[in-house]
């Protein structure tokens, strides 16, 4: 019988054999991942192809400059995780608590940003549910479809994003406990995994949302 | 067996996030720029582009087993054909006029 590995679990042959397979596994994940958000991603698609005058005026009440500020903010969120991950494979603990500590205060930039924006939107009679929806626009129940595929796309993307933010407290706990070695790091890859994910769904809403019709 | 453990250099990660950058800038810059309808072409191709270097560098499927590769792939091909089949739904609805039968009494 072999020395015990650290993190090693009973059923993998070595570290190699079990990041492969862990991997594998996230993927998969992702997978299912990318159908659903698809599936939101294809009634947009409908929708504008039907109601492109009204998907036009109503990205038009969007804010470019958050948007495009926010997108900046996730990418720089993506590049902290990377390096979160990078440090991990080195084996610094140090470095990993460092670069997941930047990388949920980026995340939390990002949700307050859109904070911001959704109370905009709310004061301006643009929510479209509960009777606030009120728009003088001969194409404002096409905006109102928008609207809720604003609403429900960039809710759920943010929702992915705080799931994210918790489990980044939770590896800096683990890290903290001094859990993670040069050959042991698969929670941290894996996490980074997720939050890649959904930085990349961001950079499909936001040209698809925000930048409608925008010359002319 | 240590393609799973590629370590990439600092600079590369500053790359790629150099190049994300660019690529949200671009993106913004043509969009007030009237393409007619390569417009939106162009938007969902800066964004694809975009999309393959946090694919390949930061989530390391450039330097993973070739079943991460199918994996990856996989994902991508069902959304294609998800947004394939549903869009030639709607975007054929009225080519035809709606059949219409006296024998089985529909109208």
């Amino acid at each position: 019988m072999a020395e015990p590995v650290h993190g090693l679990a009973h059923h993998f042959e070595d570290m190699d054999q079990q990041r492969e397979s862990a991997t594998l596994g996230m993927w998969a994940f992702l997978v299912t991942e990318v159908l659903f958000f698809g599936g939101l991603f294809a009634a947009y698609t409908v929708y504008r192809t039907l109601y492109p005058a009204g998907f036009a005026e109503a990205s038009h009440h969007l804010d470019v400059t958050l948007g495009a500020i926010n997108t900046a903010v996730l990418i720089g969120s993506s590049l902290t995780m990377a390096l979160a991950v990078r440090e991990g494979q080195l084996g610094r603990k140090k470095g990993i608590i460092l670069f997941l500590v930047l990388t949920i205060l980026l995340g939390v930039a990002f949700l307050g940003i859109k904070g911001i924006e959704y109370s905009h939107k709310f004061h301006e009679h643009l929510f479209p549910g509960l009777g606030m929806f009120q728009v003088d626009s001969p194409v404002a129940s096409e905006m109102q479809l928008f609207f809720g595929l604003y609403f429900a796309m960039t809710g759920m993307h943010a929702f992915h994003m705080i799931i994210g933010v918790g489990l980044m407290v939770w590896l800096i706990v683990k890290a903290s406990r001094g859990r993670f070695t040069a050959e042991y790091y698969g929670p941290v890859e894996i996490v980074g995994l997720y939050w890649h994910f959904v930085d990349i769904v961001w950079i499909f809403l936001f040209p698809l949302l925000y930048l409608i019709g925008r010359h002319g | 067996m240590s393609s799973n453990h590629h370590i990439m250099p600092l600079p590369a990660y500053i790359l790629v996030f150099c190049t994300l950058l660019a690529g949200t800038a671009l993106t913004v810059w043509v969009a007030f720029i009237d393409l007619g309808a390569l417009n939106t072409v162009v938007a969902i191709s800066i964004a694809v582009v975009k999309a393959l270097f946090v694919i390949l560098y930061f989530m390391h499927v450039r330097y993973a087993s070739r079943l991460t590769w199918v994996f990856a792939g996989a994902g991508f091909l069902w959304l294609a054909i998800l947004l394939a089949i549903t869009m030639a739904d709607v975007m054929s609805r009225g080519w035809l006029p709606f059949p219409t039968s006296d024998f089985l009494n529909i109208r």
